[in-house]
């Protein structure tokens, strides 16, 4: 009974933060999101007792995917940054 | 490509998709009985090579040429990025300084104290992928991504001079080798990739054969693959600011 109320609440969290992911429409922003959202998987697997997948999911989801996003983001608006003060001269 | 034929496209994928998904669910075993025929078969591959982590057993005993094909796919995209990430001969020609920058000290503190703790608890992931939840996988990924917590303390030079990138392009090669060589010379016993080593006890460090071996060719390959996709983006980064 336990069991099940900690696996509804843990996919209303998933439904929630893949909803907040969505919603977040700047992308810098979104890394941030996108992060909470891949924790909320890892409460999820854990409670489903997939422990190895919630390694991996807290590892990737949480971690390596977002902080590329913000690199990559941060690098394409230091380069629209540059081309506009190139067209303003 | 048109807008119409595309959706054309997508509708027999999905269409496809549906069908194999509903047919699935159909005749999958109802959710949280106590019927797992999977489980049971897993369980019984487990104890006979003694291995205490049955997802390990699946994962790089029973079905390691799954992992290979992974690790081969994960090798192929960090070529790719890095093919995609690197200087165009202009920006080369730019290096920049690599100023330090001032990062507030709570976070550098952080940075420091976290450093050993996650390198720590990532190689235990690793090591222990035979007797407890995680693996190669698992824990070269909180390898690779805790070596960049050096970058919290604000220095680029400090995060170049603890990871020297060709050393991790060589370890990306070698581990993925490693995996192949491992499945290569069991070849001569039982065939690709079986379990031929010795299994050990159940529940020591020296358990599972094959497991062990294939976890630390693993991690050593993903802690590397991510090492070097980050340090793609960071380098591209640091010379997009350096020439702005």
């Amino acid at each position: 009974m336990t069991a099940d109320v900690l696996v509804v609440v843990a996919l209303a969290l998933v439904a929630v933060a893949g909803t907040a992911v969505v919603l977040t429409h700047d992308p810098a922003r979104q890394a941030v999101t996108l992060s909470l959202s891949g924790l909320a998987l890892t409460v999820l697997f854990v409670v489903l007792q997939a422990p190895d997948v919630a390694l991996a999911q807290v590892a990737v989801g949480s971690a390596v995917v977002p902080l590329m996003v913000v690199l990559a983001v941060r690098t394409t608006r230091t380069l629209a940054a540059r081309h506009r003060e190139q067209k303003r001269t | 490509m048109s807008r119409r034929s595309r959706l054309a496209v997508f509708l027999v994928g999905a269409a496809g998709v549906a069908a194999l998904y509903l047919l699935a669910v159909l005749h999958a075993p109802a959710f949280g009985t106590t019927t797992h025929p999977m489980r049971d078969a897993a369980v019984r591959a487990a104890l006979a090579h003694a291995t205490a982590n049955v997802v390990s057993t699946v994962n790089y005993d029973a079905r390691a040429l799954d992992t290979l094909g992974e690790e081969t796919l994960l090798l192929a995209s960090v070529v790719g990025a890095a093919a995609l990430l690197r200087p165009t001969a202009r920006e080369r020609e730019t290096r920049g300084a690599h100023e330090p920058v001032h990062v507030l000290e709570p976070v550098q503190l952080a940075g420091y104290l976290m450093l050993p703790i996650t390198l720590l608890i990532g190689a235990d992931v690793v090591l222990h992928g035979q007797l407890t939840p995680g693996g190669g996988f698992q824990g070269g990924v909180v390898l690779g991504t805790g070596i960049h917590l050096v970058y919290l303390t604000g220095r680029y030079r400090a995060l170049e001079n603890v990871r020297p990138l060709r050393v991790f392009v060589a370890g990306e090669a070698v581990g993925t080798a490693v995996f192949a060589a491992t499945g290569l010379a069991a070849l001569a016993g039982a065939g690709f990739l079986a379990n031929v080593l010795p299994t050990g006890t159940f529940g020591t460090m020296l358990s599972g054969g094959t497991v062990p071996l294939l976890n630390a060719a693993v991690g050593v390959e993903v802690a590397s693959g991510v090492i070097v996709l980050l340090a793609g983006f960071l380098d591209q980064l640091h010379r997009t600011e350096a020439a702005a």
